[in-house]
């Protein structure tokens, strides 16, 4: 799949937008701006930007509490994200979700989920209603390698694969389940030959190199909405940073040669390869996101926190 | 065993024996004595109550607080025996007011001490919300020693 040049570029530039998001709420949080965790999404940017570089407005993604990632990149503007993440009224979710429940019904993020591997069942649900309502709309489940498992994602891949939802796994691979390696609970060297038991197409590919997040995903996006079911997409990447603010699980000394595939240089050099932009053009791409980012935290303390009269708001109908 | 512990004490400190000890299951404790109203307080709530026994001593009404320690087994004869004596009885918990334990203990109250009771048991719980992650609105969610304070005084309106 051929993406436009602009889609490109503006490709490069949510990848800023989420490394300078995360490594803002990663500061915010240790100056005790707000509570509970946070859980970056630093070097798994490709992963999220390369499949919902494939979708359509109207098409649902779902993510893990690992999710501001998806969310920038289904489209969200990071100021109500970041004010969400303080909990202020302008918060995507009035400040009642935080870190870990964000969610935009108008933008198909339907948000992050605190449970582990639960939002995977809520994607099928999702990819049912889509089935049953004849949208033509797809859903994506990003989860980690930990979620995979949960019960419940083999039950979930059971009944995608039986029903043919149009329904995408996006298990992203970030070989630690806080401080748990992949390799010690996972009897299978690839999580993706899990697909093969259920019967639908399983795929590992490298969750660093945009392109072929893009070509995999679109493939498998293009099989959802043809009505021949789900696929399990393996996304291999690493993560650099602690499990989260609060919990361990450093990756420790093999960060360093991990850092070595980040990939938004690797992803620079593409574009720059394919003269889609300049070196100045790329610094200046960069330093904008930054300034956005920096402009997102300025707003966020700004703004106030919501009347406790907001409590019983959105919450019976 | 199913341990709930609450986050909200994580931080806090108290002394501990150095030797091993361990909390009998069944056993409530009398954390203060009082004969005007009995709390019984639970995990978060305690230090709560304790604060809030305060509060009410310096308007004249003693607080008895009690902590069951444990749900199931739990201590319902020492919750009966100072309600006999006082007459009044708040639960406070961290738990939704609604569908919450201290529904439980009051109904299990009424059932072996109607008579003794002077006026229907006061919840301290939750708001009903599913818990919001701004802290100025959580702060709103849960009790404090206020909202205990409060309820053992609604009693004096009666």
């Amino acid at each position: 799949m051929e993406l436009s040049s602009e889609q490109q570029i503006e490709t490069l530039r949510r990848m800023w937008l989420i490394r300078y998001f995360e490594e803002a709420a990663i500061r915010l949080y240790g100056e005790g701006r707000y509570r509970g965790s946070t859980h970056p999404y630093i070097a798994q940017e490709a992963t999220a930007l390369g499949v919902c570089a494939v979708l359509e407005p109207h098409d649902q993604v779902l993510a893990t509490y690992r999710g501001h990632g998806a969310a920038i990149a289904k489209g969200a503007n990071p100021q109500t994200m970041m004010a969400e993440l303080l909990g202020k009224a302008t918060g995507m979710c009035k400040g009642k979700g935080g870190s870990m429940h964000m969610s935009q019904v108008d933008l198909g993020f339907l948000g992050s989920n605190a449970i582990v591997s639960g939002h995977i069942a809520i994607a099928g649900g999702v990819a049912l209603a889509q089935q049953m309502d004849q949208t033509g709309a797809v859903t994506v489940a990003f989860f980690g390698d930990g979620a995979s498992c949960q019960g419940v994602f083999y039950e979930t891949l059971n009944m995608a694969a039986l029903w043919k939802l149009p329904l995408v796994f996006v298990v992203e691979n970030n070989e630690y389940a806080i401080s748990t390696h992949y390799t010690e609970s996972i009897s299978v060297p690839f999580i993706s030959q899990r697909a093969q038991g259920f019967g639908l197409p399983g795929v590992t590919i490298d969750g660093r190199d945009f392109y072929a997040v893009v070509e995999t995903a679109a493939e498998a996006v293009a099989r959802a909405r043809r009505g021949e079911g789900p696929t399990l997409i393996e996304a291999k990447t690493v993560r650099w940073t602690r499990h989260s603010a609060v919990a361990a699980g450093a990756p420790g000394a093999a960060a360093d040669k991990w850092k070595e595939t980040d990939p938004i240089p690797r992803y620079t050099t593409e574009l720059l390869t394919r003269r889609l932009l300049t070196e100045e053009q790329v610094v200046a791409l960069e330093q904008a996101a930054k300034a956005e980012i920096d402009a997102a935290v300025q707003y966020a303390i700004e703004s106030p926190y919501p009347d406790v009269e907001a409590l019983h708001a959105d919450v019976y109908a | 065993v199913l341990f709930a512990d609450s986050i909200s004490l994580y931080g806090t400190k108290a002394d501990l024996p150095d030797e091993e000890f361990l909390v009998p299951f069944g056993q409530a404790v009398v954390r203060r004595e009082g004969g005007d109203v009995t709390v019984v307080a639970l995990g978060a709530m305690v230090p709560q109550a304790l604060k809030a026994a305060d509060e009410l001593a310096a308007q004249g009404m003693e607080a008895e607080v009690i902590d069951p320690r444990t749900l199931a087994p739990l201590d319902i004869d020492a919750i009966v025996a100072s309600v006999e004596k006082t007459g009044r009885l708040v639960v406070a918990h961290q738990a939704h007011r609604t569908g919450g334990v201290g529904a439980e203990i009051a109904q299990q109250v009424t059932e072996r001490a109607f008579d003794s009771l002077d006026g229907p048991v006061v919840r301290v719980g939750a708001v009903d919300v599913p818990v919001p992650a701004s802290i100025e609105l959580e702060k709103a969610v849960f009790p404090v020693a206020a909202d205990i304070v409060k309820a053992c005084l609604s009693f004096r309106r009666r």
